[in-house]
């Protein structure tokens, strides 16, 4: 390597020895494929990129910053940066912190390496792929969308869905309240029966043990009645209970006092009447409780303009968090035990520890992760195109998407795509600079 | 990597103490449970997407619009292979797939062979202007897929190279040197000299130092490399959306599928499990290379 010193500048003498080619033949060979590839893929595009960026949409008028305005001023673009922006705000920090609580966790067990292949392996497969499974995940339908689905099994075990998410009272004796209860509109005594009919209800929500409906006989001392459906096929009389029309098991009823106050409540039995025994002399009223009306959980629009962007940050976050776990693992790795173990025999609790020594001396891992992360969040393109249904795009959009759909989506305006492509090119820079920096420090 | 390993193995030595007792590792363990189970919880969260989608593409078609997949469990007659069945029919779907399987290859190998020479160029050949050309090669890093779509889909209309498989691989050969070249650098400039000196001596040309002792010793880097850069050209979709339209790769075949998505699980479903099978194949049969390549660069 010394014997030989480039001569660096200036032309060659011509009669050098030995000559120019045989001297310097083999680099040029050697360089030549990558200086073509990358002058006619990377170079040459990007310098083009910046002049067309000043022209219009078919090329051939110079618009000077025109593309630029319409980037800052452009509702669809101007959500679109604004969205990116908060990608950044958010994203890597999430990601970073993910990473760290998992190394940090996985440095306490044995047999961490399956966790670290679970979480890790979103890594492998592409952000499209990662993009359908979420789009999968989200279905709103609770019984397709496994978090919707998820979030159904918790909200049925606290207030489950009522049986008769449909019914209407079938006559105007029945009123429906503001909070969703109907209440038979005439009073009630003892010894009275009260007739409680409901339509609109579908088949298949009518219990399986009803039968046919009854009108109950009266009780001294005690309110009977019948909660049923009151509706058959070819009409019939509201009101009135008929044959072919079914009782509806298993409704709570309630008695209240005239105040509105309830006084007892019981449950229909299969022919649907119901009875209360023993009510003191005084006036009622029959009502059925809205958690019997209550609908059945419909689920989160996840995809819905809303909540699109914050949907795809957690797949995005899904993805990246085996990233961060993994080279943040590696950086703790190195960190001296003897130091740890120090600052715990000098009696600081696990969180001091981990505060004041794991963290600090983790700093420079983190910034790497960070700054990757920023960088991959700037360009981020795949998965919000698979996530957000083509309705919601322009809600969810960020920078790459937006400057690939006005190119190559449809708009086809290559002169504002080149402009928005500048745009995140600018943005790149300085992330990058800051990387560099670090490598030449660390080098 | 290697300065990470040694601390590790230490510390599964002092762990692993023979007069350690069983009953004190046993408090331990139990003090432990409490992570563990929530480590397995958490692993448990992050297998659900994958298997989700994996369950929803077993589903019967007349079940796959209307069940969610973990009812497989509770009536598993509703499972079939119909689908992949199904897809291994569809000459869309596996055209693309050997579309794929050509992009990725070709783009792997040849940005490596590229990429190889000029390491060796800028890591042991003496020429004016090295290390400042190394340094602008690397730097071209900064420049996003983006800023090169609309100059080269300009281009490659005139070229004629639109829609086919050597011009995707020139693409994506052309954005993955810039990294491949700072990787390999880094690895042959720690070859020892001696043996590079000692082949000179011989009297052997450059090209044959190249492949007779670059190459090999350089093969674990190219390993790395390789598996970083058929994956990267695998999962691509940015690419292949902008410059493909019937040579199509996999992953646009089932973008094109996604605009009436619920209509079309039964075939999206099993063609993006398919799809990301394969990564995770070469993920799990070269997972030492895969982290080691992360460590030594995460910048793409």
């Amino acid at each position: 390597m010394t014997t030989v010193e480039a001569p660096r500048g200036g032309p060659l003498p011509a009669d050098a020895e030995p000559g120019f080619f045989q001297r310097y033949g083999a680099a040029i060979i050697f360089l030549a494929p990558t200086l073509v590839l990358l002058g006619v893929w990377i170079v040459y595009p990007t310098i083009r990129t910046v002049i067309r960026s000043f022209y219009g949409r078919d090329g051939s008028e110079f618009v000077g910053l025109d593309n630029y305005e319409t980037l800052f001023t452009d509702d669809t673009l101007t959500t679109a940066i604004r969205n990116n922006f908060l990608w950044l705000l958010i994203v890597p920090a999430f990601v970073t912190a993910i990473g760290l609580v998992f190394a940090v966790l996985l440095e306490r067990i044995r047999f961490s390496v399956a966790f670290k292949v679970v979480v890790f392996m979103p890594m492998a497969i592409s952000l499209f792929a990662a993009g359908v499974i979420w789009r999968l995940m989200y279905e709103q339908d609770p019984s397709r969308g496994t978090i919707n689905a998820g979030i159904a099994v918790v909200k049925d075990a606290v207030s489950p869905s009522g049986a008769l998410s449909s019914a209407q009272p079938s006559t105007e004796a029945l009123e429906e309240q503001p909070n969703g209860s109907l209440v038979l509109q005439k009073p009630l005594v003892p010894g009275d029966v009260a007739q409680l009919g409901l339509t609109g209800i579908r088949s298949s929500d009518v219990p399986g043990d009803a039968v046919q409906a009854v009108v109950p006989e009266a009780l001294s001392g005690g309110i009977t009645g019948v909660v049923w459906r009151d509706f058959k096929p070819g009409g019939g009389t509201p009101g009135q209970v008929e044959q072919e029309e079914l009782g509806l098991p298993g409704i709570t009823v309630e008695l209240r006092s005239e105040n509105g106050g309830r006084v007892a409540d019981t449950r229909t039995e299969s022919d649907g009447t119901f009875a209360f025994e023993d009510v003191e002399a005084g006036s009622y009223r029959a009502a059925i409780g809205a958690s019997t009306f209550s609908a059945p959980y419909a689920g989160v629009s996840w995809l819905g303009q809303s909540l699109i962007t914050p949907a795809i940050m957690l797949a995005y976050i899904w993805v990246w968090a085996g990233f961060s776990m993994v080279v943040i693992a590696a950086g703790l790795a190195a960190i001296p035990r003897d130091l740890l173990e120090a600052a715990r025999t000098d009696g600081a609790t696990e969180w001091q520890v981990f505060r004041r020594v794991t963290v600090p001396l983790l700093a420079p891992v983190l910034t790497v992760v960070f700054v990757t992360m920023l960088i991959y969040v700037l360009k981020v393109f795949d998965i919000v195109i698979s996530v957000a249904p083509g309705s919601v795009q322009d809600d969810a959009n960020v920078i790459a998407l937006a400057m690939w759909r006005t190119s190559f989506g449809g708009v086809n305006d290559f002169g504002l795509g080149s402009a928005i492509a500048v745009f995140l090119f600018l943005l790149v820079i300085p992330i990058l600079v800051l990387n560099i920096r670090r490598f030449r420090r660390e080098a | 990597m290697s300065t990470a390993a040694a601390p590790v193995e230490a510390r599964v030595e002092a762990r692993a103490e023979p007069h350690d007792p069983l009953s004190a590792r046993l408090v331990r363990l139990l003090a432990k449970t409490p992570v563990y189970l929530l480590l397995a919880f958490i692993g448990l969260l992050w297998l659900v997407p994958t298997l989700g989608l994996f369950f929803t593409s077993l589903l019967e078609p007349s079940a796959i619009n209307t069940t969610g997949w973990w009812e497989v469990f509770s009536s598993p007659s509703i499972a079939t292979l119909d689908n992949y069945r199904e897809i291994l029919d569809n000459e869309a779907i596996t055209g693309a797939l050997w579309t794929t399987l050509w992009i990725a290859l070709g783009a792997t190998f040849l940005p490596i062979a590229v990429a190889a020479l000029a390491a060796y160029a800028f890591a042991w050949l003496e020429f004016p202007g090295r290390d400042w050309l190394f340094v602008v090669v690397v730097a071209l890093l900064v420049v996003p897929i983006q800023m090169a779509l609309i100059p080269i889909f300009s281009l490659y209309n005139q070229l004629g190279l639109f829609d086919t498989i050597p011009g995707l691989v020139l693409f994506h050969t052309a954005f993955g040197l810039p990294f491949a070249i700072f990787l390999l650098r880094n690895f042959f400039i720690g070859i020892p000299r001696d043996l590079l000196e000692a082949a000179r001596i011989d009297g052997a040309s450059e090209f044959r130092i190249f492949f007779r002792v670059i190459i090999p010793l350089g093969l674990p880097a190219i390993a790395s490399l390789a598996i970083f850069q058929f994956l990267w050209v695998w999962n691509d979709l940015l690419v292949a959306l902008t410059f493909a339209r019937d040579t199509q790769p996999i992953t646009v075949a089932i973008f094109s599928q996604m605009r009436q998505f619920s209509s079309n699980i039964e075939l999206i479903a099993p063609a993006a499990f398919i799809s990301l099978a394969i990564p995770l194949v070469v993920f799990f049969a070269f997972q030492r290379y895969f982290v080691q390549g992360l460590l030594a660069g995460s910048v793409k």
